[in-house]
């Protein structure tokens, strides 16, 4: 148990931001950088995705199910080693691992999130769509001022689970060596050499730590949404007419 | 990028034996780790039924730690960490006997295993307290109104879930690379940076994983539709 903490103190800089500031940053800041960029890139890309999944048209439908199908029966790992090689291949340019890596969760997010919108859009009840429909408003407008808005709001707590899932992926940035928080533990562990387990223990404490209360909050969003909906809906019988 | 594919290159008997067997271990692979990720997660499911709060306890924090940790972390922590920790004559054992892949398959259906038993969980919970009731009422034992009443339809509820955490499984199985398991990823990099055909190593390496993707969907929806119950 001494020796977590010993390893903890000597090296709890090179886990939180890495090299920062004699170089460059690493450790969990850019662990939780890459989750953030991956899926606020993810979000738009997802959404349309969904879209595209739901909507009448066949030519949309067709080809957004085939990318998600792709995308979610194959490992993330393969994604990884595709963007590493033709991303710079397509651009002409180096591209940095960091680079790579945010490329590959954005599409491989938006897979998973298109699938959490479309949940989304599919739970709501079809009268909104009909009601909006018979106010004289277009698909688009109905898409977009009626069932998003309703959708996405519900979609929270999923989203928030979503995060956990790209921080728990963003581990994989160690196979082209992204400076993450899983390759400064593998540093820290090169380093000391004798102490394996606990260097591993504290990695998975670390992620633990993050996720457990990420997950968590996801459950208390969960609950309050749910409550919510409930509220208004005993809100709205009471409102009906006695017979 | 190369202009022309060229598929021929792996045809040739090395490389077309690195991939067989690269497949061969993955199937291996998965298939010991879903086993283990069952019985485990039958069992936790069963635990965490029973009244005993402690009980309760350790299964929810097993299930927590294994769903907030990284899978690739979680192979390292055993394949690193703990195999130090063992006696020296397994360590001796382990290490003549692909150590790598005994660890990899623990690591996976351990983690995997709590993905099950929140599913199984969920069947169970979905099943009314009265089916219970009424088939103890008929005289069954507890065992028995669990195993005749209970989890036929608890699974039949479960079974999406279980499906789809089985192709996660099934593609958690490409992390063991990383500790040099020579499966399919591992297999598909090894003949990339011998034959530098990037593009068709790859792609026949990603169509591999989709098939068997599918196939597993394919062959989950087929059990769905065997399971359900047959409106008269």
């Amino acid at each position: 148990m001494q020796d977590i903490f010993i390893i903890l103190r000597d090296n709890w800089a090179l886990l939180l931001v890495g090299q920062y500031p004699n170089g460059p940053l690493g450790g969990l800041a850019i662990t939780l950088l890459l989750s953030i960029l991956g899926l606020v890139f993810a979000f738009p890309l997802g959404v349309i995705l969904a879209l595209a999944r739901v909507s009448p048209i066949r030519w949309l439908r067709v080809p957004a199910m085939t990318v998600i199908y792709v995308v979610r029966g194959v490992p993330l790992i393969m994604f990884i080693f595709w963007t590493y090689f033709f991303l710079p291949a397509l651009t002409g340019q180096t591209v940095s691992g960091f680079t790579t890596m945010v490329v590959t969760l954005v599409i491989y997010q938006a897979a998973y999130l298109a699938e959490v919108v479309r949940a989304g859009i599919e739970g709501l009840p079809h009268g909104q769509t009909e009601a909006s429909r018979a106010l004289g408003l277009s698909y688009m407008q109905t898409t977009l001022k009626v069932v998003l808005p309703q959708a996405l709001y519900n979609m929270v707590p999923a989203m928030v689970s979503q995060f956990v899932s790209t921080i728990k992926e963003t581990s994989l940035g160690y196979v082209i060596s992204v400076n993450e928080l899983t390759f400064a533990a593998n540093q820290v562990n090169n380093t000391l050499l004798t102490q394996p387990f606990q260097v591993f223990i504290i990695l998975a404490g670390i992620y633990f730590l993050l996720c457990f209360s990420l997950t968590q909050l996801a459950r208390y969003l969960e609950q309050r949404i749910a409550g919510k909906r409930t509220g208004l809906q005993t809100l709205s019988r009471r409102m009906q007419p006695v017979e | 990028m190369n202009a022309k594919l060229d598929f021929s290159i792996l045809m040739r008997p090395d490389y077309l034996k690195m991939v067989l067997e690269g497949v061969v271990t993955m199937f291996e692979l998965t298939l010991l780790a879903w086993i283990l990720a069952m019985v485990v997660g039958t069992v936790l499911a069963v635990v965490r039924m029973t009244n005993s709060r402690i009980a309760q306890g350790c299964v929810a924090t097993y299930v927590e730690y294994h769903q907030n940790v990284p899978m690739l972390v979680q192979i390292f922590l055993w394949y690193f960490g703990v195999a130090t920790l063992l006696p020296a004559t397994w360590q001796h054992w382990l290490n003549a006997n692909h150590s790598e892949f005994v660890f990899a398959f623990i690591a996976v259906g351990l983690a995997m295993a709590a993905y099950m038993s929140e599913d199984l969980r969920g069947g169970i919970r979905s099943i009314p307290k009265s089916q219970i009731e009424a088939a103890r009422a008929l005289g069954l034992s507890y065992l028995k109104a669990s195993r005749l009443v209970v989890l036929p339809q608890a699974i039949r509820i479960a079974m999406p879930t279980l499906v789809s955490h089985t192709v996660l499984l099934f593609k958690n199985t490409s992390l063991a690379m990383t500790i040099g398991v020579a499966e399919l990823t591992y297999a598909t990099r090894e003949i990339e940076s011998q034959s530098f055909r990037t593009v068709e190593v790859y792609l026949m390496a990603t169509a591999l994983y989709l098939s068997i993707s599918l196939l597993i969907m394919t062959i989950g929806a087929m059990i769905e539709r065997q399971l359900r119950i047959q409106a008269r």
